[in-house]
């Protein structure tokens, strides 16, 4: 047996990535607590690495292992998309776990292993590699969302995350066993074969198909798979919640494409219709619930579900039957940019959070907010800036990802689903606004005691620039982005 | 059908055989072990029933024969009953893939069948495997079923032990199949073959060449089986200055002595193991050691004995360990599996797979 | 003979499954789990995979099934605070119908299934054990691999979860 050395340099990135991790790991427990940070910037660099390597490699398609990977367009544009969430993440929780008294060099370890499996969910073309993918992304994810292990909302989340998690990952793997029943492999190509041989109407092929919905649905969090989402984000760490919000949403969303659109492309006309019904219930219910929370995680948590399904709006135009390739592109491509508008938004929505938990203050609750322009402008002015973007006001990137995403429906002749989504997004004002008035138009109770200390450090100022920047250039700039998602999307037959 | 005829008569035969020699040897183990540690404490040992004690095996089995059988109150009365059994049988069907002589094939009215071997299967050593991690279910439900406090605590160490320890053994037999290149007890003992340091605890190879030994491989195997048979000094399950008997507290009369036999029967299966893996088998020392000459038909006859030989010699390893050794603290026990048997065991994976990489056999 | 032994291991699987969720007692359920996992084990030997018998005993029955009763029987649970639910019944028929619709719909297709490439004259010719290790090393490497680190980080995680939290941690601002 000979190492399959292409195949290997195909895959630089995830290998970097793994072996920075396993680094991490061994580095942990000889590097002195107080040099812990060392190892945060250790996997910043390496993330730096693989963005090069990524970037350089934009335009090829390669496949490795035998079909099992594919590194092309629309894998490097995930990939992108992930080491720039993941680098932020690793820097908001250099400050973040110094305040929550984490002192544990795992947590960087964990967050790269989550990494590699989200970047190799990114680029499989095989079930069984997106499969395990998927559980290296999730599996990091338990255990860290437990990672305040004295608290016991930590623990909760992260009981609750593996129960949940591991339940739907059952269900996935039925939906692959069933379809390598079929097809006689787990090949992404072999089973869009097999879908073409055996037409539609085949029950084991459908009966696959809504497994596979079920479980993804559950990684994605749209309705009715999302009863975890409040609970987890909740009690998990707050950068680790921004990770899962963000990371593990996009790469579940990639993978799912993926799978849909290359292995089950020829059942679409079946899953279309399942996908609308489960896109209109996920905007309803997201943007419904999150109006009577007064938790601010756990809006965001619900406003991470109504996001998904604006999401899922393009997913449903990628979809439909009768729509030519051109639209159908659009929609994908309209997915791919709501996405990375969305990373930007909720990441800075969430370091903000995170920056103004402090000690014995729960910086959670809306209430908590009360004032805060009084107490601390920037900090106001940044979360106004991203709860404008998530309200999708212009001239922010949450108009522009929702903008592309109408703009697609529209297009593919589903007008009305458009003016549900607009109307939704105005419900969606309501409470994003109210966390805006809540810090601009109440003056700040003394007798509250809210301190007033931010957390801060130079590399929370950087993930907060970096977010605010995002928000902004791509709000007033979209076309670059616009144009590399037009060319990453995955090619339609 | 003639021919599946003959193979289940063969096979019955050999089984029946097989089982008879065990139980047998059981019985003269239990009068050895007392003997032995007897002398060593200088003392005498059973000397009433028969000349120098030798018919005591047979007074101790009349006396379990005839006890009363007793079910605690509050007991789980199938499963307590089904324990023993599990942990009997699960040791008696290890033997079925022991190679107790030479691997060769008789004439059987017209079917060829191996005498030496009841099966040889080409998985043998995992069968063994997987059959031993089946007898420990006979411990922990004998344990818990009882509705003791006792027994449940026996049964919990049992539990935690043999999955600590079973990790270890399965972990120090992969250097000897990475050289054999075969999961069969009978290709492996094949392999051994001539002399003694072609054995795989040397592992010179026939042609000569790069030896690769197991010795520590043999160790850890040693030690670990040691504490799967829940041997003194790891007799821990069932250590009775702190839980009487441990999960065989409360069990009585036939049930009793099954949980007993299960237990001998299970030092000479490791026995065989060892012997086949690591001491090669039925292979003489040297060629000159076995029948030969015009005496080279009665081969088998000193294969058999060698294999016995060996196997007698752990078996007497196991009284003088247990005569030797003070028993081990709980966290001792563990660490020590742990943290010294299993860094062991991996490490001489690595290196033999290198090596055997570098230097094919 | 084939058709019997794949009767009784089927229906014992069936009914141990039923079992495992359906028994008051934990331990019970743990041992109903058990003989499933034996039977399914006995598929594969009929299907001349005796490796992966072996390793289906080793790895669940001799590992993973002892450990389950092993925290069962620490925890102690009380019986009655398991037993199904008489409440629970009309959504467990409601379930079942679908799932039993369901799987007559999937069991219904005009479709028999790929035959696979591991067909038993290939794996009697090396043996099982053979034909296993050359297919996990060339054509499911990658996924070996990912399994490896998926395990590492499973480890890993298992010990930052068990481990006590430091005296520094939960030391109050």
């Amino acid at each position: 047996m000979t190492l399959p050395l292409g195949d290997l340099v195909a895959i630089i990135p995830e290998l970097i990535v793994a072996t920075v991790a396993c680094l991490v790991l061994v580095l942990d427990p000889i590097t002195p607590p107080s040099r812990t940070h060392w190892l945060a910037w250790l996997s910043v660099a390496s993330l730096v690495a693989c963005f090069g390597i990524t970037v350089s490699r934009m335009d090829a398609t390669v496949t490795a292992f035998s079909d099992l990977m594919i590194l092309d367009p629309y894998a490097g544009y995930w990939k992108l998309l992930l080491y720039v969430v993941t680098a932020l993440t690793i820097l908001l929780s250099l400050a973040y776990l110094r305040v929550e008294r984490i002192h544990l060099g795992e947590y960087y370890g964990l967050i790269l292993l989550s990494l590699a499996g989200m970047m190799i969910m990114v680029s499989a073309a095989d079930l069984l590699v997106i499969y395990l993918g998927t559980e290296l992304m999730s599996l990091s994810l338990y255990v860290l969302a437990g990672f305040k292990r004295f608290e016991v909302r930590s623990l909760e989340a992260s009981a609750k995350y593996f129960v949940l998690g591991s339940f739907s990952s059952g269900i996935l793997l039925y939906g692959i066993s069933l379809l390598f029943g079929v097809a006689g492999s787990t090949r992404l190509s072999a089973i869009a074969a097999a879908v073409g041989t055996h037409g539609l109407d085949d029950p084991a092929l459908l009966f696959a198909m809504i497994l596979l919905v079920v479980g993804f649905g559950f990684k994605i969090a749209v309705v009715p798979f999302h009863m975890w989402t409040p609970d987890v984000y909740e009690g998990s760490p707050t950068s680790v919640t921004a990770f899962m919000a963000v990371a593990s949403k996009a790469a579940s969303f990639a993978a799912f494409l993926r799978v849909f659109l290359e292995g089950l492309g020829g059942l679409r006309e079946k899953w279309y219709a399942l996908f609308l019904v489960i896109c209109v219930a996920t905007l309803i219910l997201g943007n419904v619930v999150a109006i009577v929370q007064t938790n601010i995680k756990r809006m965001l948590a619900y406003s991470s579900i109504a996001h998904a399904g604006y999401a899922l709006i393009g997913v449903v135009v990628a979809g439909q039957a009768a729509a030519d390739n051109e639209t159908r592109a659009l929609g994908l491509s309209s997915v791919m940019l709501y996405l990375a508008m969305y990373a930007f938004m909720t990441f800075g929505a969430f370091a903000v959070v995170a920056l103004l938990r402090k000690g014995g203050l729960e910086g959670e609750e809306i209430e908590d907010f009360t004032g805060l322009a009084k107490r601390q402008p920037l900090a106001a002015l940044l979360m106004l800036v991203f709860m404008v973007s998530l309200a999708g006001i212009p001239p922010t990137a949450g108009f522009i990802g929702k903008l592309y995403v109408f703009m697609a429906a529209v297009n593919a002749g589903l007008t009305w689903l458009a003016v549900v989504a607009v109307l939704l997004t105005a419900v969606s004002a309501y409470y994003y606004l109210r966390v805006v008035m809540v810090m601009y138009m109440r003056e700040p109770d003394p007798s509250a005691g809210l301190v007033s200390r931010l957390t801060t450090s130079p590399a929370l100022t950087l993930v907060l620039a970096s977010a605010f920047a995002g928000v902004i250039l791509l709000g007033l700039f979209p076309d670059p982005l616009v144009s590399i998602t037009t060319s990453a999307v995955l090619p339609f037959k | 059908m003639f021919e599946v005829g003959v193979k289940i008569a063969v096979s019955l035969t050999q089984i029946s055989i097989v089982m008879g020699v065990v139980l047998l040897t059981v019985m003269f183990l239990t009068l050895a072990e007392r003997k032995v540690i007897g002398w060593m404490q200088d003392r005498m040992g059973p000397m009433e029933v028969g000349p120098y004690g030798i018919l005591q095996p047979i007074a101790d089995g009349l006396k379990l024969f005839f006890k009363e059988d007793i079910i605690p109150s509050g007991a789980n009365k199938y499963l307590f009953t089904l324990a023993p059994i599990i942990a009997l049988v699960a040791a008696l069907v290890g033997f079925a893939v022991i190679p107790f002589g030479p691997n060769m094939r008789v004439d059987v009215f017209g079917v060829q069948v191996q005498p030496f071997v009841i099966s040889d299967i080409n998985i043998g050593i995992l069968y063994i495997l997987a059959f031993t991690s089946i007898g420990a279910y006979g411990i922990i439900l004998g344990g818990w079923a009882s509705n003791s406090k006792y027994s449940l605590l026996g049964g919990l160490r049992a539990a935690a032990q043999l999955i600590s320890y079973e990790l270890n053994v399965g972990l120090a037999i992969v250097g000897v199949l990475l050289l054999a290149g075969s999961l069969s007890l009978v290709k492996i003992t094949e392999d051994q073959c001539c002399w003694i340091w072609n054995w795989f605890w040397l592992a010179v190879p026939r042609g000569g060449g790069v030896p690769i030994p197991q010795i520590l491989a043999f160790v850890v195997f040693v030690i670990s089986a040691v504490a799967e048979t829940n041997r003194l000094p790891f007799d821990l399950p069932e250590a009775e200055s702190e839980l009487v008997a441990g999960f065989f507290t409360e069990y009585s009369g036939m049930r009793f002595a099954f949980f007993f036999l299960a237990e001998y029967a299970n030092m000479i299966l490791v026995s065989c193991i060892a012997a086949a893996l690591f001491l090669g088998g039925w292979n003489a020392p040297a060629p000159f050691l076995q029948f030969h000459g015009s005496l080279e038909h009665l081969a088998w006859l000193s294969g058999i004995m060698w294999f016995a030989v060996k196997v007698y010699f752990f078996l007497f390893l196991f009284f003088w360990i247990r005569a030797t050794l003070p028993r081990l603290r709980y966290d001792q026990l563990m660490r020590f599996g742990w943290k010294v048997m299993l860094p062991i065991a991996l490490g001489n994976i690595v290196v033999t797979a290198i090596a055997a990489y570098f230097f094919p056999r | 003979m084939v058709p019997v032994f794949f009767s009784y291991f089927s229906l014992v699987s069936i009914l141990a499954g039923v079992l495992t969720v359906a028994l008051p007692n934990p331990v019970h359920c743990g041992l109903a789990l058990l003989t499933l996992l034996l039977h399914v084990a006995g598929l594969f030997l009929l299907l001349n995979a005796e490796f992966l018998f072996v390793i289906q005993i080793i790895v669940y029955a001799g590992a993973i099934v002892v450990l389950y009763l092993f925290v069962l029987m620490l925890l102690n649970l009380k019986t009655d605070e398991r037993v199904l639910h008489h409440r629970y019944a009309v959504i467990l028929v409601a379930a079942a119908a679908i799932c039993g619709g369901l799987l007559l719909m999937a069991l219904r297709s005009p479709f028999q299934g790929a035959k696979g490439h591991a067909p038993v004259e290939a794996v009697l010719q090396d043996g099982g054990s053979y034909a296993i290790g050359i297919t996990i090393f060339n054509e499911y490497l990658l996924q070996f691999e990912i399994v490896g680190v998926f395990l590492l980080g499973a480890i890993i995680g298992a010990i930052v979860l068990a481990k006590t939290p430091t005296a520094v941690d939960v030391e109050p601002e």
